[in-house]
């Protein structure tokens, strides 16, 4: 049966993290992700779950990452200022192989910046971070039924690799509100042994070896090669999406500007786009095949041209690659038609 | 102009707060006693984004707004050099509830630990009002907010007001205050005390926010009076470590008298008002009123 309703980017999130089995929220407030955490207030206890207000970003993701080892499956969100205060406890799960799932709704930045201005300025962020080498996913969504679709894929990926998720929207996500018909999602089981039922586990931010420190280069190596292998070459982390595959234009398009394209696509003939739903790992294959005939591929994107130069370094001389950008507001469908001429 | 208190305005007019904002009129009564020869650090927050906007920026003196954690620890970079460069000013600090009781509570004790000649006044309207009236450390037993709202297995916030000014006063810092724009010259008079004192100054001011507790603009001060009557709020200070000078209240007035007034408690029952009223009652025991 199918059943409309006008849902909101911030709203999505939440309705997918709590079908998906989420049942612990920590956070701060922060303008434009506070939606997120106003929901969560209210439903929460309505599940059985858990919802609480911590004193800053830095303690809200360390909260969901120890509610994790617990037992619970568990997420933050926030937005840039706050995104920034995250980072070490990022490198911490990846490194601890903790589940927690962050939802960094883009605002513009630097700094403070504009808060109630959209932007993709943390793309770079979500990927490098935390400091020292290490994996990470970070998947984008581009709409609100993207929004609810890749949370509960976060979710889902977070249990099953053991990794931390990154889920980037935007202001104009977050905020905007559609007509959809939400599909029903899969609970995520925990997948990691969990405090409290007999086991002396032991967990550390350390390079270690099942729990306990190394010092030793060689294992070190092995380690953090096993981290990336684990995500790189998982064959269900990367997601995309190709339309008019034979065009020889293409629009490499990630969260909000993908709107735009489909925008193009409308009034440009022979044009295609390659809509990447998980940023990072980057999805180079996919990439490389959908491009082999391709002569131009135009990159827009909400910040001072960030993913462009992934791009390029995936297709080489291949062809031409063009960025579009706009900054503190979506880029307009006329700014890439006037490259596609 | 307000009846006794210098004329020069330092804060001024034109500025984007709610109609009724208690908080603008503390700050601009805190200016008249800090003076022209003042800079000010201020944390994120109301104050920060309704004062400084392009063309509506209230400040007569040089402003300076850092991120929301750290304004104590650039006021302590400031106080330092400015010492070591030989240059006087008063260095003042500007933050709401959520800046001082939660995310630059460290930033706030070390500055109070290493005793740097700053005057850190708090701003206190129990929420963070800017980002859409989220709970804090310092928002009252029971009172409604977008994260704390009240349902049938909620009665609202379940945590007390953080005591930040017994807090800050066990940093050993020469001078803590409270104060309520209600009391202008009181208000005035701690400011003024407070740069007599050298090492760090804290002043904590209740701020009466129509938009945030829901009552009418033309109510704060009203309300903020009703906080000190009940004993709900004590004006106080303590001097080198001794609480000296506790506002009296002339008629005591019992706590529902004051919740009743705000839409953020209109949810509560009887048994949480007594509650309340205990919060109270403990109040008028430990200050003798």
């Amino acid at each position: 049966m199918t059943r409309m309703e006008l849902v909101q980017g911030n709203e999505a999130v939440v309705k997918a993290a709590i079908n998906a089995g989420c049942r612990f929220y920590a956070g701060y407030p922060i303008t434009p992700s506070s939606e997120i955490m106003h929901l969560m207030a209210k439903e929460m206890p309505r599940v059985g779950g858990v919802f609480i207000q911590m004193e800053d970003e830095i303690t809200s993701i360390a909260a969901a990452i120890g509610a994790s080892m617990a037992g619970k499956i568990a997420m933050t969100a926030t937005s840039g200022p706050g995104f920034s205060l995250m980072q070490e406890n990022i490198g911490y799960a990846a490194m601890a192989e903790i589940p927690v799932v962050i939802v960094d709704v883009m605002r513009v930045g630097p700094s403070t910046g504009i808060p109630t201005a959209p932007s993709q300025g943390d793309v770079m962020q979500a990927r490098y971070g935390s400091h020292g080498d290490y994996p990470i996913i970070v998947l984008s969504p581009s709409d609100v039924l993207d929004s609810y679709v890749l949370t509960a894929k976060a979710f889902y990926l977070a249990e099953k690799y053991r990794t931390p998720v990154i889920l980037l929207t935007d202001e104009i996500i977050g905020h905007m509100r559609e007509s959809v018909n939400l599909p029903n999602i899969e609970r995520v089981e925990k997948n990691m042994p969990i405090l409290g039922e007999g086991r002396k586990l032991h967990y550390t931010g350390l390079a270690n070896e099942n729990g306990f420190a190394i010092y030793e280069p060689e294992k070190y190596e092995r380690l953090i090669k096993r981290l990336f292998n684990k995500i790189e070459c998982a064959k269900d982390v990367i997601s995309y999406k190709i339309e008019n595959p034979d065009a020889k234009t293409m629009i490499f398009a990630y969260g909000s500007p993908y709107r735009t394209a489909k925008a193009v696509l409308k009034i440009a003939k022979n044009v295609g786009i390659f809509k990447a739903e998980t940023v990072f790992p980057f999805p180079e294959r996919a990439l490389k095949k959908a491009s082999k005939d391709v002569e131009k591929i135009i990159v827009p994107e909400m910040n001072v041209g960030k993913i462009v130069n992934e791009v390029k370094r995936v297709v080489g001389d291949s062809c031409q690659v063009v960025s579009v950008t706009k900054l503190a507001q979506l880029v307009d469908p006329q700014a890439i038609l006037k490259v596609i001429e | 102009m307000i009846a006794g208190l210098p004329g020069e305005e330092l804060f001024l007019q034109g500025h984007t707060a709610c109609a009724g904002c208690s908080q603008a009129l503390a700050v601009r009564i805190a200016m008249k006693a800090l003076g022209r020869n003042t800079i000010v650090c201020l944390a994120t927050g109301c104050l920060e984004i309704y004062s400084t906007q392009y063309r509506r920026c209230a400040w007569k003196v040089p402003v300076i707004h850092m991120l929301f954690e750290n304004a104590p620890a650039v006021a302590s970079g400031i106080e330092v050099a400015m010492k070591k460069l030989g240059k006087k000013a008063n260095i003042a600090v500007f933050a709401g509830d959520g800046a001082t009781a939660d995310i630059g509570f460290g930033a706030l004790s070390g500055m109070l630990e290493r005793g740097h000649n700053v005057i850190y006044i708090c701003i206190d309207n129990e929420a963070y009002m800017n980002t859409g009236i989220q709970r804090s450390g310092s928002t009252p037993y029971a009172a409604y907010t977008t994260t704390s709202p009240p349902g049938k297995v909620s009665i609202g916030n379940k945590t007390f007001k953080k005591d930040l000014p017994s807090i800050v006063a066990a940093h050993r810092i020469p001078y803590v205050a409270t104060a309520n724009p209600s009391y202008p010259k009181d208000l005035y008079k701690k400011v003024k005390k407070a740069m007599d004192f050298d090492g760090a100054k804290y002043i904590h001011i209740l701020t009466p926010c129509p938009t945030g507790w829901g009552f009418e603009s033309n109510e704060s001060i009203e309300i903020g009076r009703l906080a000190n009557e009940t004993a709900l709020w004590i004006n106080y200070e303590v001097v080198n470590g001794e609480i000296t000078d506790v506002m009296k209240i002339k008629e005591k007035k019992l706590v529902e008298e004051y919740l009743r007034r705000q839409a953020r408690f209109r949810h509560l029952s009887k048994k949480e008002i007594e509650e309340i009223q205990k919060i109270a009652d403990e109040n008028a025991r430990i200050f003798g009123l």
